[in-house]
């Protein structure tokens, strides 16, 4: 189980498929998540198994998510701001024309 | 027209801020392309952001990262750039890379490698179930976020398995269990590396300690382990393994793999750098000359990424590689560069006792048939040595018919796996065999930032 050693500051709040996430100041997306005890962040687009942060340092690309709507976003590497509205990745991305 | 700066560092770790400083002090036009917002790399990451309480848990090796990071941000002359994603690197060391959703360009007089270590794959049995991650992973979280976690178990081996474990014994929330994979017999037979590491003996000393606190804090910890597995369906509900002839199962939802870490070997492969197999650290290196210079000339390799030294010796390097390159545009630099070489050596005496003790457990490195290597096309161990018996003769072309590496993480999770289980099968050298080829973009960037782009923009937030 998440636990925070910091005395409670949360500033930031955002959503994560429509579940109004609180973070704090320093956080990603990934972390913020953490925190929250959320750990299935994508379906691989091989057999739509879960998935949740791996490396947290922006090498595996297991913690994929949409952001405001954009897909392959690295939850790891994407700092928390107010209002993003941030969704699970389902499978491989479509390429929209 | 495209900007050309003498220096340009990838990387603010320890290696890549030490760089900057020395180069910038002698007048050199220095520009650090750094990922993270903030300076410190992965081993000082979020440093200058840390709360007492974080630097209280993380210790005194992570709290001295300040000085480092406040002696860069001070530092004249030095062109930092967070936010930075290097994406090519082109002839002529054309450096393009994204920042805000737009990409541009340097040209690099001297280009600088300090893009550090990843950690070492460690494919077993379930460890792509959401809850599983590396320790680097669960150290970060605590670095960045002050975040810990209760009844976790970590696995695997190496000094940092036993680093996280001291840390979350200070954060309140000890491991519910250590389950170590080093044999029992090792010990013994590193007594030679033992008695030469006695020069470095500062690192024995905190390594005692940091076992002695996990151990007095009531850690369950099992030694010698082997036929470690993940359980769970949809996310981890236990781990299991065998130690000491007694099967074991352990009930939890978080669990933590270490088997050390590696080079981060993309940008170096990029650049077509050669590479040699390092048998005793079980990853490839850059071949790097005494000034650290790559086989491309005016490349060169700070830290971690050269071969895995640690936090200290990568910001000696990254001073060595900014004088050296100060010394080749015909700046004095003094004795420095001598002293500098000195005090690696001392400090690399750790390094064969570490790497005999640690290496890394048969299990990951020549995993079951069933178990999935390339994480993100899902292949198996099974499926590349079916690949090899039909003539497969290396990476690329397993790479051709099976997709490992062609996922979104382009080969470094499973890269030096499928290296080792190609040789293990076919019978030639780690060498022979040879990695992926790496090819652009290092990272992907939307098609809409490629189309705005032309070598020639600038980066918006250039300082004017």
């Amino acid at each position: 189980m998440p636990k925070r050693i910091d005395p409670d500051t949360e500033t930031v709040t955002f959503t994560f498929e429509g579940q109004i996430i609180r973070a704090r100041p320093g956080d990603t997306v990934a972390s913020a998540l953490a925190a929250s005890g959320i750990r299935h962040l994508r379906d691989s687009a091989v057999s739509g198994e879960p998935r949740g942060i791996f490396c947290m340092m922006g090498a595996c690309f297991d913690c994929l998510v949409e952001v405001n709507g954009q897909p392959n976003r690295q939850a790891c590497m994407t700092p928390v701001s107010q209002d993003l509205a941030v969704s699970r990745q389902r499978g491989g991305v479509e390429v929209k024309i | 027209m495209t900007q050309l700066k003498d220096v340009v560092i990838i990387g603010a770790g320890p290696a890549g801020m030490a760089c900057a400083v020395e180069a910038a002090s002698k007048g050199l036009s220095t520009v650090v392309l750094d990922e993270n917002p903030q300076p410190g790399g992965q081993i000082y990451r979020a440093i200058e952001s840390a709360t007492e309480n974080r630097l209280r848990v993380l210790g005194q090796d992570y709290a001295r990262g300040r000085e480092l990071a406040s002696e860069f941000r001070q530092a004249n002359g030095v062109d930092y750039r967070p936010g930075s994603t290097v994406w090519n690197i082109g002839p002529d060391r054309l450096v393009e890379f994204s920042r805000d959703g737009k990409s541009s360009a340097i040209r690099a007089g001297h280009l600088v490698v300090a893009t550090g270590a990843i950690e070492r794959p460690c494919p077993l049995p379930g460890w792509t179930l959401p809850g599983v991650t590396t320790a680097g992973a669960l150290q970060i979280l605590l670095k960045t976020s002050g975040i810990t976690y209760e009844g976790a178990v970590l696995t695997g081996s190496g000094p940092l398995l036993w680093l996280l474990a001291a840390q979350m014994v200070d954060a309140g929330s000890p491991p519910k269990a250590i389950v170590e994979t080093v044999p029992r017999e090792r010990l013994f037979r590193t007594l030679p590396e033992l008695i030469a590491a006695l020069g470095a003996r500062e690192y024995l000393l905190k390594g005692m300690s940091m076992i002695r606190k996990v151990k007095r804090s009531g850690v369950r910890i099992h030694l010698g382990a082997e036929d470690i597995a993940i359980e769970g369906s949809g996310a981890v509900s236990a781990i299991r393994f065998r130690s000491k002839g007694t099967e074991h199962r352990i009930a939890t939802d978080t669990v933590a793999l270490h088997q050390g870490v590696v080079p981060n070997q993309q940008v170096t492969r990029l650049l077509g750098c050669r590479h040699f197999w390092d048998d005793n650290q079980k990853c490839f290196r850059p071949e790097l000359s005494e000034d650290r210079e790559t086989s491309c000339a005016h490349v060169y390799v700070a830290g971690d990424g050269g071969g895995i030294e640690g936090a200290k010796s990568a910001e000696m390097q990254g001073r060595l590689v900014g004088l050296a390159i100060a010394e080749k545009e015909g700046r004095g630099t003094g004795p420095r560069i001598t002293e500098l070489r000195l005090a690696l050596k001392r400090e690399a005496r750790v390094r064969p006792f570490l790497e005999k003790l640690y290496t890394p457990s048969r299990q990951i490195l020549h995993p079951d048939d069933a178990t999935v290597i390339c994480r993100c096309e899902e292949v198996t161990a099974g499926s590349v040595r079916e690949t090899v018996a039909q003539g497969a003769p290396g990476p690329n072309q397993v790479k051709s018919f099976l997709r490992t590496g062609m996922g979104p993480c382009q080969g470094r999770i499973c890269g030096l796996v499928v290296t080792s289980v190609i040789s293990e099968s076919s019978g030639k050298s780690p060498d022979d065999v040879d990695y992926y080829r790496i090819r652009p973009p290092l990272k992907p960037l939307p098609l809409a930032e490629l189309a705005d782009y032309s070598a020639d923009m600038p980066d918006s937030r250039d300082p004017a």
